[in-house]
């Protein structure tokens, strides 16, 4: 582990990806901990698939959470960025929705509690109160605010609920935390464990979906409000293009993906509610 | 039992002491260096284990700090993955303890889930819990019980202790490592012992045989008569050969012994049976002359008869008989008789040249007796006829003879050789006795006869008869007084 550290460091600091702060005419492309982290190869397809159409340079900036891709866009040291739904509705004074991808034909999503194969008592998330429970990211919709509301909306307070709780920091490794039985329960994005499934099914054979929730707008693709209104377009056209020709069909296949849609803010109403609602629980804090 | 083991001949015994010898040497050496190999091993995988352990530490300090579950779950599960498993870290997990001795995080949940005390996981993490408490935050504690080997490392933080990383070995985590080595060290001895074996078994039947010859002909030295010497049986001058020379020694004297033991019996046997026959040979010459007195006179004096006539020449020559026989044995060396000269020797040759022509043997005279003698000239002269006679008769047709005869200041030699057929081994037990039985023509007394009269001119005689060639070696020493003695003696 400490040696692909080690690996991906390495990568992030001599990659084409980190030159975001250097190539002034890149378009830098911020991504948030996914499937896509370990998977450079599908990445290089995707950003040689982009520079071909866009005629820029394409930079990816990976970071380990999502806290940190939302500091570069505080920071405006990205152009854009693939952000879920929840740090999209936080960062909605600096960005605006680029496009919404589509899966199984619809720009949904949902939100999957997990637990343990071997657990097979558990029906709902009331039933692991004083368990160990592993949260994907304290800016995760599906990982975090979706589980903590849930709770709330059952009269619980998420603070006290579990005995013991943790992020992974990436909902397939709170995926892998609940496979290996070191948490209890989690919850995690209905689009990467179904991804897992297809590409690792030993792991997810290795939990149990308790609850699916319902749908919620899939995690969006997000421009800089200052990005020129021009490249705006270009760059949406060439998202909800990709469907259309094989080579973008190649690249969705591997992203698990059916394409891009303009997608709309009304998709993410749900989420922005249920963010002001933990906003005035927790004193505004996250 | 044991008497039997030690009664083994020392062909079997020094190569079986040397092997035993070995064999305690070898296994004492190979368990002795087993025994510390044991403790090493176990010391350097604890140290092993202590060395990772504290880099460990080093990378969870900040995930403990931060609260960081799967951080710190990431570091701990690294040294089991498979990229990690062939290292040769031996430790069946990790815990990480927290400040209240709880599981923070571990590297198998399924054993030690998260937030179990510590001393709820069994009674050595029971034990081991007991050490932390009363031991300072800072030490490193070591739990070796009956299932587990606890090594427990402090995590400190600006000298507060926020924990303890934790490592889990199965009891006998080194006896794999160890069972190699220990296969290893038994394969070289196996490989020493059987180069070493084989070479004592080769040097100690080596040095047994030569005792074991010694013995074998020692054994036989009581039950037989001396056989041939044994030099260059042992070639070497160290104990074993001294010992050797002294059985040669021994041998030799024991031999000597043996041949004059032999000859003394004889002459004993010789002694007496010539006292006897001279007794009765006394007894018989009496009566006889009385006996030959009557017949002269008979003849003489009484009328012719017819009957006498037909039957004194037998009494005649029945009594002559008698005379001659009774003469030879008493064998009278203080008749009247002059001192030997070479003539006298000459006239024997001449006067058996003619038998030896009769005989067609072929002979060699060589007479180099001198005048000095002062030998009685009868005797010497009846005993070189005797055994020139013989001789020439063992020789048989063709055969050779050789006779010489030399004078010196100390006395007179004769040597009489013949290449006839050899002195058989019972016949030369009683030869020179009369009326063996043994001598094929005549009653024998014609070497009685020369033994006599050799033994009263003290002299000596002996024969030698082997490989086809019999010789007869008379010694007569000159006498301390003139020949012949006073006539009047």
């Amino acid at each position: 582990m400490l040696r692909r550290d080690f690996i991906a460091l390495s990568a992030l600091l001599f990659s084409p990806f980190s030159r975001a702060d250097t190539t002034a005419k890149a378009l830098r492309i911020g991504l948030t901990p996914t499937l896509l982290h370990e998977r450079h190869t599908l990445l290089a397809k995707w950003k040689a698939y982009l520079e071909a159409r866009l005629g820029v340079p394409v930079n990816f900036v990976l970071r380990d959470s999502y806290s940190d891709t939302m500091d570069l866009i505080k920071q405006h040291r990205l152009d854009a960025a693939w952000l879920s739904d929840y740090p999209y509705v936080l960062m909605q004074p600096w960005v605006r929705l680029l496009a919404t991808p589509l899966k199984d034909g619809q720009p949904h999503y949902r939100s999957y509690l997990i637990v343990p194969a071997r657990d097979t008592r558990s029906r709902s998330i009331a039933d692991l109160e004083g368990k160990v429970f592993a949260y994907a990211d304290p800016y995760s919709h599906t990982g975090y605010l979706f589980p903590r509301h849930a709770l709330t909306a059952l009269g619980k307070s998420p603070k006290t609920f579990f005995g013991r709780t943790f992020f992974t920091w990436s909902h397939r490794k709170a995926i892998e935390a609940v496979a290996q039985h070191l948490a209890d329960g989690a919850a995690v994005e209905s689009y990467v464990w179904d991804a897992l499934a297809r590409e690792e099914p030993a792991i997810t054979q290795a939990t149990r979906i308790v609850n699916r929730s319902q749908t919620f707008g899939f995690p969006p693709l997000v421009a800089m409000k200052q990005m020129p209104d021009k490249t705006f377009r270009v760059l949406r056209r060439v998202l909800l293009d990709m469907r259309f020709d094989d080579q973008g069909r190649e690249i969705l296949d591997k992203l698990h993906l059916d394409g891009f849609v303009a997608g709309t803010p009304a998709l993410y109403a749900e989420v922005e509610s249920m963010a002001r609602e933990a906003a005035r629980e927790d004193g505004g804090a996250r | 039992m044991t008497m039997r083991v030690f009664d083994l001949s020392f062909r079997y015994k020094i190569p079986l002491w040397g092997s035993a010898l070995i064999a305690v040497v070898a296994l004492t050496m190979t368990v002795s260096f087993m025994f510390q190999a044991y403790e090493n091993l176990k010391r350097d995988m604890l140290a092993h284990s202590d060395n990772l352990g504290r880099v460990l530490v080093k990378t969870l300090y900040t995930p403990m700090l931060h609260d960081d579950v799967w951080r710190a779950y990431e570091i701990v599960r690294a040294p089991f993955s498979e990229a990690a498993s062939t290292t040769g870290f031996r430790a069946e997990g990790l815990i990480l303890l927290d400040a209240n001795h709880a599981v923070f995080v571990s590297s198998q949940p399924d054993h030690w889930p998260m937030r179990t005390a510590l001393a709820g996981l069994g009674p050595s993490y029971a034990q081991l819990d007991a050490r932390l408490r009363a031991t300072p935050e800072a030490t490193t504690v070591l739990v070796e019980a009956d299932d587990v080997i606890l090594l427990a490392l402090p995590m400190i933080a600006d000298e507060v202790g926020i924990g303890h990383l934790l490592l889990v070995h199965p009891a006998g985590f080194y006896w794999p490592r160890f069972r190699q080595l220990a296969w290893r060290a038994l394969l070289i001895t196996g490989l020493v012992l059987s180069v070493l074996l084989p070479i004592n078994w080769y040097w100690g039947r080596r040095m047994a045989a030569p005792v074991g010859r010694l013995a074998e002909r020692m054994d036989a030295l009581g039950k037989h008569a001396p056989t041939a010497s044994l030099s260059h049986d042992y070639p070497y001058r160290d104990e074993l050969g001294r010992l050797f020379m002294a059985y040669e020694r021994m041998h030799a004297e024991m031999a000597e012994k043996a041949t004059l033991e032999q000859r003394m019996v004889k002459a004993d046997r010789l002694a007496a049976l010539g006292r006897l026959s001279a007794g009765i040979a006394h007894e018989i010459n009496n009566p006889l002359g009385g006996l030959m007195t009557s017949l002269d006179t008979v003849k003489l004096h009484a009328a012719r008869d017819p009957v006498l006539d037909r039957f004194l020449p037998y009494l005649e020559r029945g009594l002559a008989q008698i005379r001659d026989i009774v003469a030879a044995l008493l064998v009278e060396t203080r008749g009247r008789s002059r001192a030997l000269n070479a003539q006298d020797i000459e006239d024997v040759h001449t006067l058996l040249a003619q038998e030896a022509k009769k005989r067609d043997a072929d002979w060699t005279w060589d007479n180099r007796a001198g005048d000095t003698s002062n030998l009685p000239a009868t005797l010497v002269r009846q005993v070189l006829i005797n055994l020139v006679l013989n001789a020439l008769q063992a020789a048989g047709e063709g055969g050779h003879v050789a006779v010489r005869c030399v004078g010196n200041e100390r006395g007179l030699e004769l040597d009489i050789q013949n290449d006839g057929a050899s002195i058989s081994d019972e016949l030369m037990k009683h030869l020179f006795e009369p009326f063996t039985g043994l001598n094929e023509e005549g009653h024998g007394l014609g070497l009685w006869v020369t033994h006599q009269i050799v033994e009263q001119l003290k002299g000596r005689i002996e024969v030698e008869s082997r490989d086809g060639r019999t010789r007869f070696s008379v010694t007569l020493p000159k006498g301390d007084h003139a020949w012949p003695p006073n006539a009047s003696a």
